[in-house]
């Protein structure tokens, strides 16, 4: 019986050789992890070029809490079986990793394999060649290219029927038919008009529309022969708008009565700026107060203040949060794009009457293709949803 | 030529940051843009800073009202920058420890001062005066309400007004929004035409 065991023990063991060969060893001798898999490098979308990215799924070895897995390593060659060199070294749970440091047209080829404690690794996996590319333009971006072309024609040939001399009819706005009264009421009082240009830099489109909005009322107060005040938030924006208002003064003839300091610079910092505007406030007691531009949590208190010393106070801003605020405490206030309109409605110029008119033939026309969507979608087509998400 | 070069400068540059937003091959024009911006701000904080001292210093000379705040304002901007400067403004630095347990509280107080404006405004604002502010006040009340746990108690928890509070801001609350979202966007595109084209010239006198 046990000759029979014994040689049932050596038939397996002859048998089954790999069961002790399947543990392979890394050249430092230890056992081969399991490699990462599914290894896709492609040239990166929608970018300057220079770049691939590099994906692959985590080794089944890597599992989070419980691994000896400890990163990969990933290795790049422009041959596809030699001269590998290592550019990373990322830890465990890694899935991507973008390599910026090559050049374009060129074909390279990557390896990524898995390290843990030790110095074992698992055999490399490997992807390529792939080269990378410019794009030069971003597809995702062609809903928002047809919009920017259509509404820009739309602007443009209404400021070329106005340039034609075509009479245009803009609907009054009641925040700036307001301006001429408060600058007036300021001037019969003898007391400044505030203009506050917002709280962001000049890299916001509210800042420079509230900056062109200064260019008018700051005329309008030369030749009213007042006096404004612009503190300012940006140390940017108050150069520019001593620029502005010089400017002003000096086309209304006034160029005298331009003060420097009136103009000022205070803080960046935003409750900072708050508490210095209020004070001025307090010790001025402006008779007018415009606050046009880019506001935060700073707008009611600024407007409260404002109507606490008894001014009149028109605001304008394009920040959805802010407009309550505003709409409470001023008296009057211009609604988004009220705020982009009010230079060229200031001004009474055709051609900057024309560009609000297109403005307002843009409006139409996403109504009508809002409507029209809606009905669509209603009715289980998906035709203009494609078009804007793709 | 005062004009036109301005003018030209604004045209290229308007036409090529429009053109790159569309090019990701053209994305490096903005990063060098956005440094050149960040370069000319240096210079201008340059010019806030100076700006800052002549008029606090010429209201002490002038002993112009509430001079004396001028004092503290000037004395602190000097030690500020002094220490910053001199001792960095890293964690554990002075500089950190005044910004930390003197600039951030000022600010939460100035911040603080809005609850009781929010309270000042709103009485104004909920006042019904007409149709409009009543319906504002109605809608007002009902959300506020259906934002705190006494919606849900008692004999108010059948007037399901935190469904209410949240149906009005999920949809007519976003359906405003969205429209003031949508005028401002097609603003901010006629707004730029106007100064790319140099139609709008305000920020640089009219003549």
């Amino acid at each position: 019986m046990n000759r029979y065991r014994a040689l049932f023990l050596l038939g397996l063991l002859a048998s089954t050789p790999y069961v002790f060969a399947q543990v392979e060893t890394s050249p430092e001798g230890g056992e081969l992890l399991a490699p990462p898999s599914n290894f896709i490098a492609e040239d990166t979308p929608l970018d300057n070029g220079n770049s691939i990215s590099l994906s692959w799924n985590l080794s089944p070895e890597d599992i989070i809490g419980k691994t000896d897995i400890e990163g990969y390593i990933i290795e790049r060659s422009t041959e596809k079986e030699t001269g590998y060199q290592k550019i990373a070294e990322l830890p465990a749970g890694t899935t991507s990793y973008t390599d910026t440091e090559i050049e374009n047209k060129k074909n390279y080829y990557y390896k990524v394999y898995s390290i843990g404690k030790g110095g074992i690794h698992s055999e490399p996996i490997y992807a390529g060649p792939v080269i990378a590319s410019t794009q030069w333009f971003n597809p995702e971006r062609t809903n928002m290219l047809v919009a920017s072309i259509l509404l820009s024609l739309f602007v443009l040939y209404f400021i070329f029927r106005a340039r034609k001399g075509e009479k245009l009819y803009i609907r009054p706005i009641a925040g700036l038919e307001a301006v001429q009264e408060a600058i007036g009421r300021a001037t019969e009082m003898g007391k400044p008009v505030l203009y506050i240009p917002g709280i962001m830099d000049m890299d916001d489109i509210q800042t420079i529309a509230g900056i062109t909005i200064l260019g008018k009322v700051a005329r309008m107060v030369a030749e009213y022969d007042a006096e404004i005040l612009v503190p300012c938030c940006r140390s940017l924006v108050m150069t520019i708008a001593r620029e502005t208002v010089k400017e002003a003064y000096l086309d209304a003839g006034r160029p005298d009565a331009f003060k420097t300091d009136n103009i000022r610079y205070l803080t960046d910092d935003q409750f900072g700026y708050v508490a210095a505007v209020d004070g001025i406030m307090l010790r001025e007691k402006p008779a007018a107060n415009f606050y046009l531009g880019t506001f935060y949590a700073e707008s009611l208190i600024l407007a409260e203040t404002g109507h606490s010393v008894g001014a009149i106070q028109i605001a304008g801003t394009a920040m959805p949060s802010q407009l309550p605020f505003f709409v409470a405490a001023c008296d009057y206030t211009l609604i988004g794009e009220e705020l982009f309109a009010a230079s060229a409605y200031l001004s009474g110029e055709p051609l900057m009457l024309g560009s609000l008119i297109g403005q307002d033939m843009g409006k139409v026309i996403i109504l009508a293709f809002i409507i029209v969507g809606s009905v669509l979608e209603t009715f289980g087509v998906d035709v203009s949803s494609l078009f804007l998400t793709k | 030529m005062k004009q036109r070069l301005p003018l030209l400068i604004t045209l290229i540059v308007g036409l090529t940051l429009i053109v790159q937003f569309f090019s990701p091959g053209l994305s490096f024009i903005q990063e060098r843009f956005t440094n050149w911006f960040l370069v000319v701000i240096v210079f201008a904080f340059l010019l806030g800073f100076l700006s800052l001292v002549k008029v606090n210093i010429t209201k002490i000379k002038r002993r112009s009202e509430d001079w004396g705040y001028s004092i503290p304002l000037l004395i602190a901007l000097f030690t500020m920058a002094i220490i910053g400067i001199g001792w960095g403004i890293g964690e554990g630095t002075i500089f950190n420890w005044l910004f930390m347990n003197l600039m951030v509280p000022m600010s939460a107080t100035m911040f603080s001062l809005l609850a009781f404006f929010v309270a000042s405004a709103a009485y104004r604002a909920f006042r019904a005066r007409n149709l409009e502010a009543a319906m504002l006040l109605i809608a007002a009340t009902i959300v506020m309400l259906g934002r705190v746990p006494i919606s849900s108690a008692g004999f108010l928890s059948y007037l399901k007004l935190d469904a209410i509070a949240n149906w009005i801001m999920t949809y007519p609350n976003t359906v405003g929004q969205r429209a003031i979202m949508i005028g401002a966007a097609l603003g901010v595109v006629a707004t730029s035409l106007r100064i790319i084209l140099g139609i709008e010239r305000a920020y640089m006198g009219e003549e």
